[in-house]
């Protein structure tokens, strides 16, 4: 049985914010969330059934490669973007960048995320997500960091990963530990729900919430290293309710072919028969690097806990 | 497992779960004394006795449609006349002619419908809505998120609320669609009358 969040209150939302905002992010569930550097991109994205496309001047793998500060995206080149596509359109603003965030709320972008993938601007506060009438997205390795950017006003978490990887180990892990934080709730009595609220630095009705309903109260998505079809089944068999794909598509050898292939895959997680059809002749994947091999100030993760 | 007074297992609702919020229709289904399943191949949509049409991504839909060979089956249980609740996208794949872009529909409900019609996501929330049924509260709010409008009813077909003066839920036949997202409405008023709908045509079977 799945419980509706909508008809439960969530700590910190009105109920206005809960249906506008959390319901905009309900709708993209069971969806693919593409990286798009323009127009072009956009409409491959969305003729293959994307459900909505992030826009940016450079996927994961070209920032990382690039190195230099990242920035939120020209506003040229987003309202181009969303000229060309009817499905909604995201952009990225630096952890703490609130103007970069008016600014998108400016142009109505539909959803906003507050990524670890730019250089953060603030290393102490993210935006307060609050005082935006469009809803945030923001990611995390573990329910202390989802549960942090829930309070701050994110509708929509996503696990980090490593984005520009191409290498799933990141998404896995931090999907693992935030879904075991949640059953670890289980059975905390109100003393340790106090001492765990501490220790998560968020108040105890939101560990509340989570530990009576055994999720969290947005929708919780993956990204960060997703590539293949069978990745994207791995991310939702592992909890997620939509997957976030970067460089995965565009930077590998058939960017139309794979795209469709993802959509199917997340739609059919749990088909692997499908998997199989859809996973032949998909030509070469983008290259993907050891995390192990990255050093550590390159790892994008660490940033904005 | 849900069951009437006779003790006869409840309708089964299907509900198309090829994207989009088809577990919140669940949930609202469920709490109503209806049976669900999720609905992502032809055949499972031997066994069911309804239909939900979730919101969700239009164009998505229509794509998975498409790729799962699901677009003709899924028009044959549609003209079949099973009760069909549609939402949002679901209602925008049930129109006559959509616009803005135009995209392909089954043309069972005499409306034309223009995509995310009243704006982006930030026009998006809940307003008052007028019903023109008692079937409704009086109070009825309507939650639109990137909504469809729309702006014309071709032929027959009752319009059951309006938000202003355009009509929101309207009712043909078994089918019941919604510019809306009723799933998210505490309470399910809009879920409570596609309910009676399944529940007469399962009792007259």
């Amino acid at each position: 049985m799945t419980t509706n969040p909508t008809n439960l209150p969530v700590p910190g939302f009105t109920p206005e914010e809960h249906k506008s905002k959390i319901g905009f992010c309900e709708m993209l569930k069971g969806g693919v969330i593409m990286d798009v550097v323009d127009p072009e991109q956009a409409m491959i994205a969305q003729d293959a059934g994307a459900c909505a496309v992030m826009a940016l001047e450079r996927v994961p793998a070209d920032i990382r490669k690039d190195g230099g500060v990242a920035r939120a995206s020209d506003p040229d080149m987003i309202a181009g973007i969303q000229a060309a596509v009817s499905i909604p359109v995201m952009a990225k603003v630096r952890i703490g960048h609130f103007v970069e965030a008016q600014m998108l709320e400016s142009m109505k972008v539909d959803c906003i995320d507050e990524s670890e993938v730019l250089t953060p601007a603030d290393e102490e506060f993210h935006v307060d997500k609050r005082a935006f009438k469009t809803p945030f997205v923001c990611g995390c390795r573990d329910l202390g960091e989802a549960l942090r950017r829930i309070h701050e006003g994110a509708a929509m978490i996503r696990t980090k990963g490593e984005a520009g990887t191409g290498n799933v180990v990141e998404a896995v892990r931090h999907m693992r530990t935030l879904m075991s934080g949640i059953r670890a709730l289980q059975g905390l009595d109100a003393m340790q729900m106090d001492k765990k609220a501490a220790e998560l630095r968020v108040p105890v009705e939101l560990v509340t919430w989570v530990r009576d309903h055994q999720k969290l109260p947005v929708p919780n998505f993956s990204a960060g290293g997703v590539a293949t079809p069978a990745d994207a089944s791995l991310m939702m068999q592992l909890g997620a309710e939509a997957v976030f794909v970067g460089s995965g598509i565009f930077k590998s050898g058939d960017p139309v072919l794979r795209a469709r292939a993802i959509v199917r895959a997340v739609t059919n997680f749990r088909d692997p028969s499908v998997l199989v059809e859809v996973s032949k002749g998909l030509g070469e994947p983008m290259v993907g690097i050891n995390i192990d091999t990255l050093p550590d100030d390159q790892l994008l993760a660490k940033r904005g806990v | 497992m849900a069951s009437d007074a006779n003790g006869r297992a409840a309708p089964l609702v299907g509900v198309l779960a090829l994207q989009g919020d088809f577990e919140d229709h669940q949930v609202s289904l469920e709490a109503l004394g209806l049976r669900t399943t999720q609905v992502r191949s032809a055949a499972q949509l031997g066994a069911i006795d309804a239909l939900v049409l979730p919101g969700g991504e239009s164009t998505t839909m229509l794509k998975l449609l498409e790729l799962e060979d699901l677009w003709e089956p899924l028009g044959a249980a549609l003209r079949s006349g099973v009760p069909t609740l549609a939402t949002c996208a679901g209602m925008i794949l049930l129109a006559q002619s959509v616009e803005d872009p135009a995209q392909r529909c089954y043309g069972l409900l005499p409306i034309t419908v223009v995509r995310n019609g009243y704006g982006r996501q930030y026009e998006s929330g809940t307003f008052a809505l007028t019903p023109a049924t008692d079937e409704l509260p009086t109070d009825l709010e309507g939650t639109f998120i990137r909504a469809p409008r729309v702006t014309a009813v071709t032929g027959a077909c009752e319009v059951l609320a309006r938000r202003g003066a355009d009509p929101v839920l309207l009712r043909k036949g078994n089918l019941l669609a919604a510019a809306f997202h009723p799933e998210l409405c505490v309470g399910h008023p809009v879920t409570s009358i596609f309910a009676a709908m399944v529940r007469a045509v399962a009792d007259s079977a």
